[in-house]
C-alpha cells in the first residue's frame, strides 16, 4: 500500500474535508489500521480517571456501616442521599455563596488591573511599561507559599483577618502575572493598522482599548476569567492561613474541616467532595468549548 | 475637532509615549501621515499603575518581607528581633531541609515525567478530530473540574485502607506516600497538561505531515521528526508550569500525609508551614520562603532563557 495515500494517522484532520469522494474508504482504512497502542493507551487512561470518580460516586450513596463492610468497587445494594442531606446540613451551601463571592471578586480585580497593564505594555513601548511587563513575567515565579508569612502580617496590620477580603485580595494579586502574560500575547496580535485608522478618526486610547482592543481580546479575556476564577475556586492556602472562623470560609477550606468533622465517616467525606464539584461540572457541561478553550489559552495560543 | 489633521488634538499624552518628536524620527522610513498617526492615541504608561501598585504590595512586598524576616526571631506577637544569620544557619544544619530539598527535586522529576509523558501523547492524540477522541476528551478533562483539596480528600478516602479498595497502607510507607502524591498530583493536572498539548498539535500545519507522508515516513517517525519538534515551545509552557507548581503542592501533602510517614514527604512548603504556623517560629518559616523563592525564581528563569519562552517567539519561525 502506498503510504502517500493513508491519511495521516496523528493528530488533526484525519478525514480531510476538501477531498470529499475518498474519505469513505479511507475512514474504513483508518479504523483497519486503527493505532492499537494509542487505542489501548486511551482506555487504560479512561480506567484511571473513571474508576476512582466511580467508587467516589457509589461510596457516597452508599450508608456508613455498609460502606465499611461492602466492596466499594460495587454499585451500592441500596443507595440512599443520608450522606448528602448530612453534607447539606452542615453548612454547606454558606461555604458555596462565599467561594462565589471570592470568585467574582477576584475575577473583577484581575480583569479590571490587568487589561490596562497589557494595554499599555503592547501599544506604549517605553521603559515604564517594559518595566511593567517584565515585573510579572518574572512574578510568575513567585510562589504563592513563599509570601504567607509577610502576608499574614500584612493582613493582620490591615485589619483584614478572618475576612473574605483577605482571601481575595492576595488571590488576585497571584492571578495577575498568568494573566497579564495572556492577555499581552493576544492584544498583541490586534492589527496595527486598525489602531491607526481609529487614530485618524481622532480616537482616544480609552476608546480604542473599548472598542478595539477588548473585543478583538475576546478570547485572551475570556481566558483569564476562567484562570481567574479556577484560582479562586482552588485556593487553598490563603483561606487556610487568613481565616479562621465560619463567617468567611470558603469551600476547599470547608472540605478540609470536613475531615475532622466527619471522621471515619467517609460516604459522607465523599459526599462533600462530589458536591463541591457539582457547580463546575454544571458550567463544564453548559459551556465546554469556552471553558476549555480558555484554558488552552493559559498554554499560550 | 479639526478632522483632516487628526494628529493635532492629542493633548493628553504628554510623557507617555516616547515623546512625540522623537517618535516621529525614529521611523524615518514610513511616510510622515502614518507615522504621526502611530504616536497618537497611545495610552499613558501610568495605565498599569494601579495594577502594579496592587501586585507589589500584595506580592512583590511581602517577598522583600520574607527575606527581611528571615533575618530575625518572630513568634507572630510582638515585633520581629533581628538575629542575623541564625535562622540561615539552622537551615543549611536542619538535616529535614535536606532531606526536603532532595523530595522536592525527585517530586518535581517524578511529576514531570509523569505528566509529561502521559499529556503529551493524550494530548496530540485528542487533537484528532474523531467522534470517540472527543467523547473520550471530555471525560480526561473531569478530574481539573475538582479543586485539588477534593481530590485530596477523594484519595484520602480511597486509599485508606478501612475503606477496601486497596487493603494495603500505601500512605504508611515512605515510597508508596510519594508515589501516591505524584499519582495524585498528576491526576488532577494532566487533563490541564493534555490540554495544552492538544492546542499546540492542532497547530502544527498540515503541509508538515503531507510533506512527511509523501516522503514515505510511517506514523511513529511522523511523530518523532514533526510532531515533537513542533512542539517544543509547548513543552516549554507546559514545563514552566507543572515545575513551579510542583514545587508548590501544599494541600495534597497536607491532607494525605501530613509530611508522613514521619518527615517522608514534607516537601519544602509543608516544612515552611509547619515551622511557621505550627511552630511559630515566623524567622525560620521566612528563611524557608526564601530558600522557595530564590529557587523558583532560579529554576524559571533558566527555563526561560534556556527556551526563548519571554521573547514568544514562533515555532513557524524560518518557514
Amino acid at each position: 500500500m502506498s503510504h502517500d495515500t493513508l491519511p495521516r494517522p496523528r493528530p488533526a484532520k484525519t478525514e480531510e474535508r476538501p477531498t470529499p469522494p475518498p474519505p469513505q474508504r479511507r475512514r474504513k482504512h483508518w479504523t483497519k489500521r486503527g493505532n492499537p497502542v494509542s487505542g489501548l493507551g486511551s482506555v487504560v487512561w479512561l480506567a484511571i480517571v473513571v474508576v476512582p470518580i466511580y467508587a467516589m460516586l457509589s461510596a457516597s450513596l452508599t450508608s456508613q456501616d455498609k460502606a465499611l463492610t461492602g466492596n466499594p468497587l460495587n454499585p451500592p445494594t441500596s443507595p440512599t442521599l443520608d450522606n448528602y442531606n448530612t453534607v447539606l446540613n452542615s453548612g454547606f451551601g454558606h461555604l458555596l455563596s462565599n467561594t462565589a463571592i471570592v470568585a467574582v471578586a477576584v475575577v473583577a480585580i484581575v480583569l479590571g488591573l490587568s487589561v490596562p497593564i497589557a494595554y499599555v505594555a503592547v501599544r506604549t513601548r517605553n521603559r515604564w511599561s517594559g518595566l511593567a511587563f517584565r515585573l510579572f513575567l518574572l512574578g510568575v515565579a513567585i510562589p504563592a507559599q513563599a509570601v504567607v508569612v509577610p502576608l499574614y502580617l500584612l493582613i493582620a496590620k490591615l485589619n483584614l483577618y478572618d475576612s473574605l477580603l483577605a482571601v481575595i485580595l492576595p488571590t488576585a494579586a497571584f492571578a495577575m502575572p498568568v494573566s497579564v502574560l495572556v492577555l499581552v500575547g493576544t492584544l498583541r496580535d490586534v492589527s496595527e493598522d486598525l489602531y491607526e485608522a481609529m487614530a485618524l478618526d481622532g480616537a482616544s486610547p480609552q476608546r480604542m482599548l473599548f472598542q478595539l482592543a477588548i473585543p478583538l481580546a475576546k478570547g485572551g479575556i475570556s481566558t483569564v476569567v476562567i484562570f481567574a476564577a479556577l484560582q479562586a475556586w482552588n485556593g487553598f492556602l490563603f483561606p487556610l492561613i487568613f481565616t479562621q472562623s465560619d463567617g468567611p470560609r470558603v469551600l476547599t477550606l470547608g472540605l478540609f474541616n470536613y475531615v475532622s468533622q466527619f471522621g471515619v465517616n467517609i460516604p459522607a467525606l465523599l459526599a462533600s467532595v462530589v458536591l463541591s464539584g457539582i457547580p463546575i461540572f454544571a458550567v463544564y457541561l453548559v459551556a465546554r468549548r469556552a471553558l476549555v478553550g480558555g484554558l488552552m489559552g493559559v498554554g499560550g495560543k | 475637532m479639526s478632522a483632516p489633521t487628526p494628529t493635532e488634538d492629542r493633548p493628553t499624552e504628554p510623557t507617555a509615549t516616547t515623546s512625540t518628536p522623537p517618535a516621529t524620527s525614529s521611523k524615518p522610513p514610513k511616510l510622515s501621515k502614518p507615522s504621526r498617526s502611530s504616536a497618537v492615541g497611545r495610552p499613558h504608561a501610568a495605565w498599569a499603575l494601579p495594577g502594579v501598585l496592587f501586585f507589589a504590595f500584595f506580592a512583590v512586598v511581602p517577598m522583600l518581607l520574607a527575606f527581611y524576616l528571615s533575618f530575625t526571631s518572630w513568634d507572630g506577637l510582638g515585633d520581629p528581633q533581628p538575629v542575623g544569620l541564625d535562622n540561615w544557619r539552622k537551615l543549611i544544619d536542619d538535616d529535614r531541609m535536606v532531606q526536603s530539598l532532595w523530595l522536592t527535586v525527585l517530586l518535581t522529576a517524578a511529576s514531570w515525567v509523569f505528566q509529561t509523558v502521559i499529556a503529551l501523547l493524550l494530548g496530540v492524540w485528542a487533537a484528532g478530530r474523531q467522534r470517540n477522541r472527543a467523547v473520550l476528551s471530555a471525560i480526561f478533562f473531569v478530574p481539573f473540574l475538582l479543586s485539588s483539596t477534593a481530590i485530596a480528600l477523594l484519595f484520602y478516602a480511597l486509599l485508606d485502607p478501612n475503606f477496601g479498595i486497596i487493603q494495603e497502607n500505601i500512605l504508611g510507607s515512605s515510597s508508596g506516600a510519594f508515589l501516591a502524591i505524584v499519582f495524585v498530583g498528576g491526576w488532577q493536572f494532566i487533563p490541564f497538561h493534555t490540554l495544552i498539548y492538544q492546542g499546540g498539535a492542532r497547530q502544527i500545519p498540515e503541509v508538515l505531515y503531507q510533506a512527511a507522508a509523501i516522503d514515505g515516513a510511517g506514523r511513529y517517525r511522523q511523530f518523532f521528526s514533526i510532531t515533537l519538534p513542533q512542539l517544543r515551545h509547548t513543552v516549554t509552557t507546559s514545563t514552566v508550569l507543572l515545575v513551579v507548581g510542583s514545587l508548590t503542592y501544599f494541600e495534597t501533602v497536607l491532607i494525605l500525609t501530613k509530611g508522613g510517614p514521619g518527615t517522608d514527604t514534607a516537601i519544602l512548603p509543608y516544612l515552611m508551614y509547619e515551622a511557621g504556623f505550627k511552630s511559630y517560629d515566623f524567622g525560620y518559616a521566612s528563611a524557608i520562603a526564601s530558600f522557595l523563592v530564590v529557587t523558583a525564581t532560579g529554576l524559571s528563569l533558566i527555563l526561560v532563557r534556556l527556551t526563548g519562552f519571554g521573547s514568544m517567539r514562533s515555532t513557524r519561525e524560518g518557514m
